[in-house]
């Protein structure tokens, strides 16, 4: 029983800080520019196919740096040729136009790479035991993962405490009129921020790809849980969305490991397809949870 | 009436305008009659059927969408239910022999969307914009997950069927054969057309398109905007239920898929694409979106892209819809001036054209690469034929669309600016009238 | 023997405000009598339409009281306060844009009629709702434009369209807020003298910037000063107060 507690602690602080990744660009893009990215998830998606496919191509570590940049520049430039020329239209228009985003990124990947999973592996220099607790090996990849994160979030948190940039995005936080009548490039910054956003969701997709299954409904599945945290961690608060995040990793971590009636209880948060209390998890049913290598 | 309101409020309508009027609606009921005399195969029937519940729909979601204001992204969860409710009452109704028609059976859809939107309106509704939507998105999911969990309700992933010809007949009709189902649903249809339009010409239509435009002023005339808002979703709820019922009734089954996300999505597309901002907006969009899906799947295998990209162009360029679109040229209609943009229309959709077909051959060549690779690169996609391995077909493809979109930027830029002098012009000849 | 006295219109006890540590009000008092025509006046940033924020209902002040004919109104939603019988206009025209001129003034006028969320009836074959709203129509001299979306009104006639929505209700307890803001000479005299002639045995509280307006107008006038009402007279007492002079002219009159 311990065993499954400290483990799943580990899985849950884990998932929550990949959460945070993708948790924290969403609500900074919210904040800022007052749309609610529904295309979010789609990035991470891109993340972990790019992060495949240039793992294929090139190996993992380049895909590590290539994926997320790539995704980046994508955002970027929907931010730029699209987004910027929806605003106009109203509030409605952006959020439909990134439904429509989220909806044709999610063809293009399943018209490229098919709709079942793909065999995105753990490079072989991290396909290793960490440590053993309690008789379970707790892989080397995860802890890689946990590491990736925490220094993603290290450094996000310096450039937003520490440099002019990350000063001015703070004020755009809660006064982004103010921020363009300072004589800000408004614009630029936007570009910027949906672009650096975007790239933190593919930097999750990127390194989760490996672990979890990296299949064209990726996005779908994690899209709710993802407006979940958001939601929860109060819409345009980075601190919020941190323990948000966190919360949320370690309650699905949790209701997923103690399968039974806790599965009844958090029902909106499962995604589709989980089996009712009771059963033990299915392989059928495994494949369709986001975080099925969990336990 | 006194002398101050014959002088300054509109005339009330003339007998004409009356005539008018109800010789529409009078005009839609013939047409609707006539209709499976000249189309009367039975794929044309199930089609029109098709489009009627899904008018009845999309107009259900526009009275959020359109008049209120409010962004839905769980709307089937209604006509979902609804569905579910009618075929579990069509197998009572028919295994107890009880006395009631099939035609009063969508009514019961109806109450049973009425009764979940009640219940769950209130919270609902208690913002709107961004955050409504993602309420609306978290309620979806929650239905769609107790369906599954929920089994002797839902079925489970093969649904629910139920055989609609039980029931009680009317005057020999028991609902078999699809024209008797088509009339069914056209009869629904208009009904509905009626009802819901009637419904934006009352004090509570017109307060929620106040609610939709400013919600702060709203306060400041005496409406709660939460209040105006629950009565909207009650009402588009209601709906909702009878376009699911009619779904059941005429496919006999109800599974998970009628409370999706796929069919929320559908109904938002179909109301956006036709126009929000007009009544006849959804109408125009859900026939559209039916005939496309309809039509688009036989033509590639990757409609569902294509249907995408469509939204998004009509989100990015043609906010107002299809409809919006047209009625952009009422004026120019009206001060006679229609001609005058017609001919740089023209010009501007050939590189448009252009455009589309380049687009066209990169999607179905890459589509051939990724999902057929073992296969005759000689596709026939839209029917055209071409060579999907052919490096020729690639530059044509990339030549039509780099040159097509930016001649196309060009000449649409020409074409706005033909339609705004058309519109001064057209302006001016009203004034001077 | 004259009756309990009548309670004051508007009546503002000690009401603190603060927006996180910003105090914006301090310790305000403002009393206006029923049937006053009351102006509020100050330099820019003074409080002004916080104050008015305050009373509408829009915002609850942080400490103090806030009363409507001797009711506490400051925690009652805006709705509430004004099926009361306060109505208020917007420094930022505030109309429905998309609807024509007839539709805005039609919306203000229906709960007052009693029309409330029904939507059993037609809104066209209400004929207590037209004699209404087509009297405002006239009132406010728009009637020419009656089916043009407000949108596209010029800025004077939003204006007056703003006056008209506010009165159309038949509150008798009006706020105006700056309602000739950015107006020419004879647009404000225009304005004023609808301003008169719609308030006529109402309440009236405005806050204005043109002195001629405020003293043409008013009654009563209060000066607010950064959140604190550092005088509050007739016109005459205003005019001569040494106080108000140094608020405006910051420095003590010789």
């Amino acid at each position: 029983m311990l065993e499954l507690v400290v483990i799943s602690t580990l899985n849950g602080i884990l998932f929550g800080m990949l959460l945070f990744l993708m948790a924290s660009g969403l609500t900074v893009i919210f904040s800022m520019l007052g749309v609610l990215n529904f295309a979010h998830a789609s990035f991470y998606m891109l993340g972990a196919f790019f992060g495949f496919q240039v793992s294929r191509w090139f190996g993992f570590w380049p895909a590590l740096l290539i994926a997320p940049l790539l995704a980046g520049i994508i955002g970027a430039g929907v931010e730029r040729f699209g987004l910027r020329r929806v605003h106009r239209n109203g509030h409605v228009a952006e959020l439909l136009f990134t439904f429509g985003l989220a909806f044709a990124i999610e063809e293009v990947v399943q018209i490229i790479w098919g709709k079942s999973p793909v065999d995105f592996r753990v490079p072989a220099s991290l396909d290793f035991p960490a440590f053993t607790i309690f008789s379970t090996n707790y892989p080397a990849y995860k802890m890689f993962m946990l590491l990736v994160s925490i220094g993603i979030f290290l450094a996000l948190l310096l450039v937003l405490k520490r440099t002019r940039v990350g000063m001015i995005v703070q004020a755009a936080l809660t006064h982004p009129h103010m921020v363009g009548h300072l004589g800000h490039n408004v614009g630029r910054i936007f570009m910027m921020v949906f672009g650096v956003g975007t790239a933190l969701a593919a930097v999750a997709g990127v390194i989760a790809g490996p672990a979890l299954v990296t299949q064209s409904n990726m996005a779908g599945l994690l899209g709710p849980i993802l407006f979940v945290v958001v939601v929860v961690g109060g819409l345009g608060s980075l601190p919020g969305a941190f323990i948000a995040s966190l919360l949320i990793g370690l309650v699905q971590t949790f209701a997923v490991s103690m399968n039974g009636s806790l599965s009844e209880v958090f029902g909106p948060m499962h995604p589709p397809g989980w089996p009712i209390s009771g059963t033990s998890l299915s392989r059928r049913s495994r494949r369709s949870c986001p975080m099925c290598c969990w336990c | 009436m006194s002398d101050i309101t014959a002088r300054a409020a509109p005339p009330p309508p003339t007998a004409a305008d009356n005539l008018k009027f109800y010789g529409l609606w009078a005009a839609v009921a013939i047409f609707l009659l006539v209709l499976p005399k000249v189309f009367g195969s039975g794929g044309a029937l199930t089609t029109f059927s098709l489009i009627g519940i899904s008018i009845i729909f999309a107009l259900s979601y526009n009275i959020l969408l359109g008049q209120t204001g409010m962004l839905s992204f769980g709307h089937a969860v209604y006509y979902g239910l609804g569905g579910f409710l009618v075929i579990h009452a069509i197998n009572i109704i028919g295994g107890n022999k009880w006395a009631i028609p099939l035609p009063l059976v969508p009514l019961i859809g109806g109450l049973t969307g009425l009764a979940f939107a009640i219940l769950l309106g209130w919270v609902s509704t208690q913002r709107s914009g961004t955050a409504f939507a993602m309420i609306s998105l978290g309620v979806a999911e929650l239905v769609a997950s107790s369906a599954l969990i929920l089994r002797t309700f839902f079925g489970g992933e093969a649904g629910i069927s139920a055989n609609r010809t039980k029931l009680l007949s009317v005057f020999g009709w028991n609902f078999g054969p699809q024209i008797q189902i088509y009339y069914l649903v056209a009869a629904w249809t208009l009904i509905c057309m009626i009802a819901m339009y009637a419904l934006t010409r009352t004090p509570l239509g017109r307060m929620c398109n106040a609610v939709r435009d400013n919600p702060e002023r709203v306060q400041f005339v005496g409406y709660d905007p939460h209040v105006v808002r629950y009565i909207a979703f009650c009402f588009s709820g209601f709906f909702a239920g009878i376009a699911g019922s009619l779904a059941a009734i005429n496919f006999e089954i109800a599974n998970s898929a009628y409370l999706g996300a796929v069919q929320s999505g559908t109904v938002l597309f179909a109301a956006y694409i036709g126009g929000i901002g007009f009544f006849i907006g959804p109408i125009v969009g859900a026939i559209f979106v039916t005939l496309l899906s309809l039509g688009l799947s036989d033509l590639t295998h990757v409609w569902q892209l294509y249907f995408g990209l469509f939204f998004i162009v009509v989100v990015m360029y043609a906010p107002g819809g299809i409809t919006g679109l047209l009625m952009m040229h009422r004026p120019l209609i009206r001060g006679g001036t229609l001609g005058r943009v017609l001919p740089s229309y023209l010009v501007a959709l050939v590189p448009t054209l252009a455009l589309m077909i380049g687009l066209m051959l990169g999607i179905e060549s890459i589509v051939h690469y990724t999902m057929n690779p073992m296969e005759d690169p000689n596709v026939k996609a839209f029917g055209i034929p071409f060579n999907a391995a052919n490096p020729v077909t690639w530059a044509v493809a990339l030549v039509l669309i780099v040159g097509g979109f930016s001649i196309a930027r060009m000449t649409w830029k020409r074409a706005a600016v033909a339609w705004d002098e058309a519109l001064t012009t057209a302006r001016a000849k009203e004034l001077a009238a | 023997m004259m009756s309990d006295v009548k309670p004051n219109a508007i009546e503002i006890r000690d009401v603190q405000k603060s927006f996180g540590i910003t105090k914006v009000i301090r310790d305000l008092n403002l009393k206006v009598a029923q049937g006053e025509r009351h102006a509020l006046i100050g330099p820019n940033g003074a409080g002004k339409s916080t104050t008015f924020n305050l009373i509408s209902g829009y915002m609850s002040p942080t400490s103090g009281e806030v009363l409507m004919r001797g009711e506490r109104i400051d925690s009652l939603a805006p709705y509430q306060i004004n099926r009361r019988g306060l109505s208020r206009s917007f420094q930022v025209t505030n109309v429905f844009a998309n609807m024509t001129v007839w539709e805005n003034l039609r919306c203000a006028v229906l709960w007052a009629t009693g029309h409330k969320y029904a939507f059993w009836k037609s809104v066209d074959n209400l004929p207590e709702v037209r004699e209404r709203t087509a009297q405002i129509l006239e009132d406010i001299s728009l009637t020419s434009r009656r089916d043009i979306p407000a949108g596209l009104l010029t800025y004077a006639e939003q204006r007056a369209l703003e006056i008209g929505i506010t009165i159309a209700g038949g509150a008798d307890v009006i706020l105006l807020d700056e309602p000739t803001a950015g107006m020419s000479h004879a647009e404000t005299e225009r304005a004023v003298d609808l301003i008169r002639r719609l308030t006529v045995g109402k309440t009236l509280l405005i806050v204005e910037h043109d002195m001629s307006v405020v003293f043409g107008l008013a009654d009563r006038i209060s000066v607010l000063v950064y959140g604190h009402i550092i005088a509050s007279g007739t016109p005459e007492e205003i005019r001569n107060s040494p106080k108000v002079k140094e608020a405006y002219l910051g420095e003590e009159a010789a």
